[in-house]
């Protein structure tokens, strides 16, 4: 195989360092100059003479001459193949990554993405600046979906009872079945929430062919109360677009607009834009925030309230009373501060026409039908509140559509029903029995990634395709629509869009695509539909899609509408049901970066818990870990107690998702399934809980570090009347002192980061943009109850509590890039050292795993690789990205500020012949940070973003007091609360 | 009772500390030659390839330019291999019935890669970027030898790290003008080091301090 086919002697190879004198080496100019060259990186030891690492290479080279002349070596030719295209496409180079427009949909509304695609495989998703609900930024599970894809554990065979089967026969098996429908009397297809244009055109076809079919819609997070709100407000299907640039003064019934509705980012993004206070810039707006759960909407709210779920509605009743609403009765009682309420009803009527009253999803169809009335009523409607049609191609009641469904199931009135998405026999409301109503249906069929508890209850079960392997479309917030793009065909043949499936349903021919093109084009007015059709492809949103505002008016009769306020003022415990923060209706409880990712506020990975406020614990007698048994209604759940500051009084926070086949632990409470107490009647809180001790314990693994985090000059923050008057509050005098590191001068590049605490909003996209980007590994729970966990950033979370008010402050903690780092002083290989821009460098290749720059952090921002965590499976490998090290272990890692980006823009820049330009490279954080809090950039340059930001009077690095000279610093948190709830103008 | 150990125990317990000290320095300096070696590395070892791809005919003879087939080496990490349409895009006129092409021919047909050996391979945890070295004046042949005079391709230098940083150390010595990339058998000129060398590396605006540390290549 291998020839010698010319002789070694010809090459003049260059010395190898066994065949030169150490004596005469040492004299050698070119030593001398390789001695300066190392100590010179390594800043600390530039005048010392000989380095750690010279000492170390002077020992191995004096190894190799003892050892030399024993070389007796066999030549080994590399055994590595390459592979080149059998035809190259056009577009593709090798190493160039290819960026397309898509789109994902959760909850029925899309976001616009960017999925990055290395030699064809999706290794990276990003927000499409161009659309509209994302403005280049993406959350949690967006990012996080595409570990989805490459799922080991995803079904790729289709199932008939339980035995594997394939498509075809799934096929023919369907057409007997439609053959003997009718007209469709007894065929149901039950969907998730829709907004995609082309689907509702498929099932309306459906629905043609079969009149007396019908589809029905259930999703355990849906917008049932908006919708049934918006009927009794208008009488009519609305759809409420909030602007919240323009918003001065916001009032959140409840509402987690920032995460977990639909438009979150774009809402976030406008929200913050309202309150970058800077020198020269001094108006912010302020965000009263009334809330029954511990939301990040909620913590970053000038002014928050803690409140009974129960007691909204009747906040919201005396509220619209207040500003003058004609909306029936005003509650009797008032659980809640008089100046708290008086102060929103003075701030709000100082604000008409630019304020926002938003109500949560959670929230009853009273509260939002008010909020719609208040709006009208302080002239917000057409400035900071528009209406468009509903974006929902058929909006419903969810649960009434599904408990319809369910009866008739149970009657035997159905013959064939067809289940896209979702997984209703796991989280369908406990009192409605859509389980075992499904073992009734003779014929049965579940699309859906995972075979879970539906799909084992079908009698059909066919493995979906990841929205990022198919064409599809959808709508956004505001009616925008996109295209799905497919950046990579499915990678089994086995797995099935749902248009295919309406497809097969409606006997049409066609891949997805062509009937995806079909239905466009068939809506197009203009005359030049490829032109269209490129574009809207090519950006990722369909031109002028956004649904044009309407404005539908009140129903006169509201006051009566709304009915008496038949309740009374809450007592004893509540129960609150709330989507969870990392694996949302459970439908990503799959996903390792989810699970790992500590919930925000809480902190808590991998579980789920029942939030309670220390207060309640102590007078429910339990403490952390111990399960309790909740039961509501004679239905029972087990969960483990975990306190949180902030909770509203005698409530207890639960989340979805937990407790299904893919959950199942062990050791974990058996029944944990919120869904199993969740009813029609209790979608989101349930009054009268009934809590015991079960004395048994479950070990919930947190990433906090303390119980009650004490105020500390880390995150620090002012009100916008102390900014005023004292622009420099946030500088603390420190001696400076006396620095053994002679100062580097950085005459070319310095990277450096700015980091806006008032804008941080603790939604971790940043920390999974972060894992995505840099192959950082998940590790499990055992490995983060000892504190093992790998994440290269963090979000700390600090509370400062006076009197009935918690501040909480959230700090993203990375990596600094110390200029005088610690770390660097104790490594004894010198595996980390600065580089001349600034970067502190990570040498995975030196590293020998001593930690001793992980103790000698003061941020511990390091990282450690305790085991080998990478998996080895082929397909997890896949969506790597190849431009960083796949560390292994024994290895410390870290912050690079995304060197391999930076390398990336410095090549195109060389190979150019200029400059980087600032805004050139983003570090995957700040490119997922919905509100542009994290802003990278050459500190050198003058009119650098992050240089302006940094000369900004409140900008501080974190404990700068130790001379570390950060290149990370903050701008200190600024909120705006009222003076009038804090006595003086004194900050609160 | 008698002595355990003979008076000769202590010189036979010394010798074997030294000899055992000397074995594991010797095993330990002869994994290192031998890491070292350009043999271990498969310097001048031809490799063998499912086609008798010939350098020598092709960049030698016929003198087609690198770019021709590696042009990807101009914009990308990688200086890529052609794709058997590249191949086609001449021998469906040239050489149509050679036997030795049958490969090519039936990947053209088939569509199906031609799976060819790879000569250079550089540890995972090196990031090397051939548009950063071939836009700023690092010519083919500095690292990849004569390929002109190859019949099958070698590899020309041991591509070590310390052979990396002679260059990354000193880049004046290699550089040449953006004209003379893809020349092989380039003819660097005498005042190389002091003036043209410098010259270029402020023509190309190389920063050289940052060519030694270890992010430029290493993430």
């Amino acid at each position: 195989m291998v020839h010698q086919t010319h002789d070694r002697d010809d090459y003049d190879f260059p010395e190898t360092p066994n065949e030169i004198n150490l004596t005469e080496m040492a004299e050698e100019a070119n030593f001398q100059a390789m001695l300066e060259e190392y100590p010179r990186q390594a800043a600390a030891y530039q005048y010392s003479g000989l380095s750690r690492r010279s000492f170390m290479k002077i020992m191995g080279a004096s190894l190799a001459l003892t050892g030399a002349g024993l070389a007796g070596c066999v030549a080994e030719p590399p055994d590595e193949q390459i592979i080149p295209y059998a035809r190259q496409p056009e577009e593709i180079i090798p190493g160039i990554p290819l960026f397309f427009a898509s789109a994902m949909t959760l909850g029925g509304y899309t976001t616009g993405l960017l999925i990055e695609t290395q030699e064809g495989r999706p290794t990276r998703i990003e927000g499409n600046p161009q659309h509209p609900a994302s403005v280049g930024a993406s959350n949690v599970f967006i990012q996080a979906s595409i570990l989805h894809l490459y799922d080991p554990e995803r079904s790729i065979e289709a199932r008939k009872d339980g035995q594997s089967s394939d498509w075809e026969t799934f096929l023919e098996e369907l057409a007997g079945v439609l053959e003997d429908a009718g007209d469709g009397a007894g065929l149901r297809i039950l969907t998730e929430t829709v907004t995609s244009p082309t689907l509702a055109t498929q099932i309306e076809t459906l629905l043609e062919n079969y009149p007396a079919a019908r589809w029905v819609q259930y999703e355990p997070v849906a917008q049932d109360n908006a919708v049934a709100g918006s009927r009794l407000a208008f009488d009519a299907d609305v759809n409420t677009v909030y602007n919240f640039a323009e918003a001065d003064v916001i009032l959140s019934l409840d509402a987690d607009f920032m995460s977990s509705m639909p438009g979150s980012l774009r809402y976030a993004r406008d929200f913050m834009d309202r309150r970058r206070v800077r020198e020269d810039q001094t108006e912010m707006s302020r965000l009263y925030a009334l809330e029954s759960s511990p939301t990040i909407t909620g913590a970053t709210a000038d002014e928050r309230l803690a409140m009974k779920a129960s007691d909204v509605e009747a906040f919201a009743r005396a509220l619209a009373a207040a500003l003058g609403v004609d909306a029936g009765d005003a509650p009797q009682f008032a659980p809640w501060p008089e100046e708290w309420f008086e102060a929103v009803v003075a701030d709000l009527e100082g604000s008409s026409g630019s304020s926002i009253v938003i109500a949560g999803p959670e929230q009853t169809p009273v509260v939002h039908a008010l909020a719609h009335a208040i709006n009208a009523a302080l002239g917000n409607v057409g400035s900071t509140v528009t209406y468009t049609d509903s974006v929902v191609a058929s909006p419903v009641i969810t649960t009434e559509d599904l408990a319809a469904l369910t009866e008739e199931m149970n009657n035997g009135d159905v013959d064939a029903l067809i289940i896209i998405g979702g997984n209703p026999a796991y989280n369908a409301p406990a009192d409605i029995a859509f389980a075992d109503a499904l073992e009734q249906v003779p014929f049965s069929m579940h699309l859906s990634m995972y075979a879970d508890e539906t799909s084992q209850l079908s009698t059909w079960h066919i493995p979906s395709t990841h929205y990022i392997e198919e064409w599809s479309d959808g709508r956004a917030f505001d009616g925008t629509a996109s295209i799905v793009q497919p950046p990579i065909g499915p990678l089994w043949d086995t797995v099935h869009s749902a248009h295919e499936i309406l497809a097969a349903l409606n006997g049409t021919e066609g891949t997805p695509f062509e009937i995806l093109q079909a239905n466009w084009e068939s809506n197009y007015e203009g005359d030049d539909f490829e032109s269209f059709w490129r574009l809207a492809l090519h950006d990722g949103v369909v031109p002028d899609s956004a649904f044009e505002a309407t404005s539908p008016s009140l129903r006169g009769d509201l006051a009566s509408a709304l009915g008496e306020a038949g309740f009374g003022q809450s007592a004893g415990l509540e129960i609150v049901f709330r989507p969870d923060a990392t694996i949302w209706d459970g439908r990503f409880a799959n996903n390792a970066w989810l699970q790992e990712l500590p919930t925000p506020l809480t902190k808590v990975t991998w579980d789920m818990a029942a939030l309670v406020s220390p207060e309640t614990a102590e007078e429910l007698g339990v403490v952390n870990e111990e399960v309790v048994a909740l039961t509501l209604d004679g239905r029972t759940i087990e969960a483990p107690i975990f306190t949180q500051i902030g909770m509203a009084p005698d409530t207890i926070v639960v989340t979805l998702g937990y407790g299904g086949d893919i959950t199942a632990q062990e050791d974990a409470p058996s029944n944990r399934n919120v869904y199993g107490m969740r009813t029609t009647t209790n979608m989101w809180h349930g009054v009268s809980v009934r809590v015991e001790n079960t004395g048994a314990t479950y070990n919930l693994a947190t990433s906090r570090w303390v119980e009650d985090m004490p105020e500390t000059d880390a995150a620090r923050a002012g009100t916008l009347r102390t900014f005023i008057d004292d622009p420099d509050f946030a500088h603390i005098e420190h001696s400076g002192g006396a620095n053994l590191i002679p100062p580097i001068i950085y005459d070319g590049y310095a990277w450096g980061m700015s980091i806006d605490l008032t804008s941080c909003i603790g939604c971790n996209a940043c920390m999974i943009a972060c894992q995505m980007e840099n192959n950082i590994p998940t590790v499990g729970k055992e490995a983060v109850e000892s504190g093992r966990d790998m994440s290269w950033i963090r979000i700390d979370t600090y509370y400062i509590t006076e009197g009935e008010t918690v501040e909480t402050r959230f700090q993203p903690v990375a990596c600094v890039h110390c200029e005088m780092a610690p770390c660097e002083l104790v490594c004894p290989v010198e595996a980390t050292i600065h580089d001349h821009e600034g970067i502190n460098n990570m040498v995975y290749n030196r590293c020998i795993g001593t930690r001793y720059c992980s103790a000698n952090c003061p941020y511990t921002v390091r990282r450690f690789n305790f085991e080998k965590y990478a998996s080895e499976l082929p397909i997890m490998q896949e969506y790597r990205n190849p431009n960083v090290s796949v560390r292994v272990e024994g290895v410390m890692e870290k912050c690079t500020y995304c060197t391999q980006r930076i390398n990336m823009a410095r090549i195109a820049a060389n190979n150019e012949n200029r400059l980087i330009e600032d805004g050139e490279i983003t570090p995957a954080c700040a490119g997922a940070c919905p509100t542009q809090a994290i802003i990278f950039g050459n500190i050198n340059e003058e009119d650098a973003r992050v240089t302006r930001l940094k000369e900004q009077p409140h900008d501080y690095g974190l404990l700068e007091e130790l001379n570390t000279i950060p290149r990370t610093t903050y701008l200190a948190r600024i909120t705006n609360p009222n003076d009038a709830l804090h006595g003086s103008s004194e900050e609160g | 009772m008698s002595q355990i150990f003979s008076p000769g125990s202590n010189t036979v317990a010394k010798l074997s500390i030294l000899g055992g000290a000397l074995i594991t320095v010797l095993i330990l300096g002869f994994l290192f030659v031998r890491d070292q070696s350009p043999n271990t590395r498969a310097v001048g070892t031809a490799i063998e390839q499912p086609v008798r791809f010939s350098h020598e005919l092709h960049s030698g003879v016929v003198n087609i330019e690198c770019a021709y087939c590696h042009g990807p080496a101009e914009k990308s990490a990688y200086a890529g291999i052609p794709d058997t349409h590249t191949c086609m895009s001449c021998h469906s006129q040239i050489a149509t019935y050679s036997e030795l092409l049958e490969p090519v021919r039936t990947s053209y047909e088939t569509n199906e890669s031609l799976v060819w050996n790879k000569v250079h391979v550089l540890a995972d945890h090196v990031y090397f970027n051939h548009s950063a070295h071939v836009n700023n004046g690092y010519a083919c042949e500095t690292c990849h030898g004569q390929v002109d005079q190859m019949p099958l391709v070698w590899q020309a230098e041991h591509m070590t790290m310390g052979w990396c940083l002679e260059c990354h150390q000193q880049p004046e010595q290699f550089v040449r003008p953006d004209s003379d990339i893809y020349t092989i058998g380039y003819e660097y000129p005498e005042d190389q080091l002091d003036v043209v060398g410098p010259a270029l590396i402020d023509q190309y605006q190389t920063n050289v301090d940052g060519l030694m540390t270890c992010g430029i290549c290493h993430r």
